[in-house]
């Protein structure tokens, strides 16, 4: 085999794409259709409370066309950081879909199922070769301890092995997203570098075309020298700056893209358009260190609720952080050593959504309040949202002449609970091993 | 010394996470002129970077050139990791605003 076709349906499973342009993509006979259907960036509630942050109608629908379109074709379905966050409750959560889905269609098939938890008492042994992943703390045993889930992104070396073994579908936890890409055509000995390049662009399927979408299908072909990539939406086409900016997007260097392994080095990659909407990449090389895995933990830090309220009133708005304070410290007063709790306001018009970082906070002619609580139970945080808001409401500032309320409260009831909230306490590295990780089989609809 | 909007040079200015941890900023220039305009003018330094959100210039963790997208890089440390207390825009998209006040100094 000298070329390797591989198709990326979505950049997120769940995030759905036309059946026509996965249709299209079918007609380049691909080798592999691989799938990433995961992200840390919707923040640490899903990885700590073992929630997926996709929807799961909107997952099954996207499983549902891609399934039986590959086991008919005999194209190995790879599926990467299942569940949004890859720990085992996510990897059952997806691994469910795809079995109802099985047992709709009539479909029968050997699936692989890789979990990427890592045990506490292995990291609690472990804990002094960690190193912190960013601008964060050293690993403490406290941080173990507290997190509900912890995963570690597997490279593609498990994805082989779930290969050789003959998976017709492979459902990874956490991974490196382009591990479900690069993982045939690495197995079949193809360059490291242009395999794992092409799949750190496939991973977010046309979100590098232009126009570029996170729902819509591309195509990469993977050869010696390197690969050719094209959207099968014939309203997309690839550029060379459309291809090359995409190795900015949420990274910190462009040129050095670390993962399990080593890291890809772009600084001698070269992007050249072959037609008006495909650009072939070489140049890209796979750069081996030392193995080591990424870690990713969350902790439970409390439970909120939440209250919205806007504010037209020109006095009120003229004083409006010394109203904000003066309402902070009666709810202290109120309650000081009875709960534990966190109380902001976020002041949409001031700086709601740059907070402390806001050149300009100027309040506007009117400006909208969350008032987010956060304590140690639910309870507790419905006690200090609901005396916050009743407090704001009637609270007589200085100079106040509306005195039948100070806010326009839209929504009855005014206070939402919001339920658990979680902070990422565990982001760091972790020397390991390629295998680390290990498939487990299952036939899936065979009786 | 003239100076020009990077608005008018730059058709892309956005943020974003890089991780929980860190906040990225791309600047990406209409042409090449205007990337080397950008470059040359020496105006993109870690310093500017800190002035503009108001942190130490310790918590810029890199300013880097990338010509194959004519963009121009910048690394924030996060004031709080992602979805934390306090948190304003989980995942960074909307903290690009005072890039769009560079000016650029020409010749």
């Amino acid at each position: 085999m000298n070329k390797l076709t591989v198709l990326s349906p979505t950049a997120i499973l769940g995030y759905g794409f036309p059946k026509q342009s996965f249709l299209e993509g079918l007609t380049h006979n691909p080798d592999v259709i691989g799938v990433d259907a995961g992200s840390v960036d919707p923040g640490p509630y899903y990885l700590g409370a073992g929630v997926s942050f996709t929807d799961r109608a909107a997952v099954k629908r996207d499983l549902a066309l891609i399934l039986p379109e590959a086991l008919k074709r005999k194209i190995p379905l790879m599926i990467g950081t299942a569940g949004g966050s890859g720990a085992s409750v996510h990897l059952a959560w997806n691994r469910e879909i795809i079995e109802e889905i099985a047992a709709e269609q009539n479909l029968s098939f050997k699936m692989a199922v890789i979990p990427a938890d890592i045990d506490k008492d292995y990291l609690l042994a472990n804990l002094d070769k960690t190193t912190p992943l960013g601008p964060l703390p050293a690993l403490t045993a406290k941080d173990v301890q507290d997190s509900t889930h912890i995963v570690a992104q597997m490279g593609w070396e498990p994805y082989r092995e779930a290969l050789d073994q003959g998976a017709d579908v492979v459902l990874g936890g956490r991974t490196y997203d382009p591990a479900v890409f690069a993982a045939l055509a690495l197995k079949l000995g193809f360059p490291s570098g242009p395999a794992l390049h092409m799949g750190k662009i496939l991973e977010c399927a046309a979100i590098a075309a232009e126009p570029g979408s996170g729902r819509d299908c591309m195509v990469g072909i993977l050869d010696e020298e390197g690969f050719t990539l094209f959207p099968t939406n014939p309203e997309r086409r690839c550029t060379v700056k459309s291809v090359a900016a995409h190795s900015l997007y949420e990274k910190s260097n462009p040129w050095l893209l670390p993962g399990p392994g080593g890291a890809l080095d772009l600084r001698n990659t070269r992007y050249q358009q072959v037609d008006e909407r495909t650009v072939r990449v070489t140049g890209s090389v796979f750069v081996k260190n030392d193995y080591a895995i990424k870690l990713e933990g969350s902790r439970l830090i409390g439970y909120r609720t939440l209250a919205i309220a806007g504010v037209r009133d020109p006095i009120f708005i003229s004083q409006l952080q010394q109203v904000l304070d003066q309402v902070r410290a009666a709810v202290k007063d109120n309650f000081e050593g009875s709960a534990n709790y966190s109380l902001e306001f976020k002041v949409y018009g001031l700086n709601g959504v740059m907070g402390d970082l806001e050149p300009t906070p100027v309040p506007g002619h009117e400006v909208g309040i969350i008032i987010d609580a956060v304590a140690s139970t639910q309870e507790k945080a419905n006690t200090i949202c609901s005396f916050c808001r009743s407090t704001l409401l009637h609270y007589g500032y200085e100079g106040r002449i509306a005195t039948a309320g100070n806010l326009a409260l839209p929504y009855s009831p005014s206070d939402v609970p919001a339920g658990a909230v979680y902070e990422y306490c565990i982001h760091h590295l972790l020397p390991s091993e390629p295998n680390f990780f290990k498939p487990e089989f299952v036939e899936v609809g065979k009786r | 010394m003239k100076s020009v909007p990077i608005t008018e040079l730059a058709h892309v200015i956005r943020s974003k996470n890089s991780g929980p941890f860190e906040l990225t900023f791309d600047m990406i220039f209409k042409d090449d002129q205007s990337f080397d305009l950008a470059v040359k003018s020496g105006v993109f330094t870690p310093q500017l970077f800190a002035e503009l959100y108001k942190i130490p210039v310790e918590k810029v963790l890199g300013v880097i050139e990338y010509p194959p997208a004519r963009a121009i890089k910048a690394t924030i440390a996060r004031i709080r990791p992602a979805g934390s207390l306090g948190e304003t825009d989980v995942y960074g998209a909307q903290q690009h605003a005072p890039l769009l006040t560079i000016k650029v100094p020409v010749e």
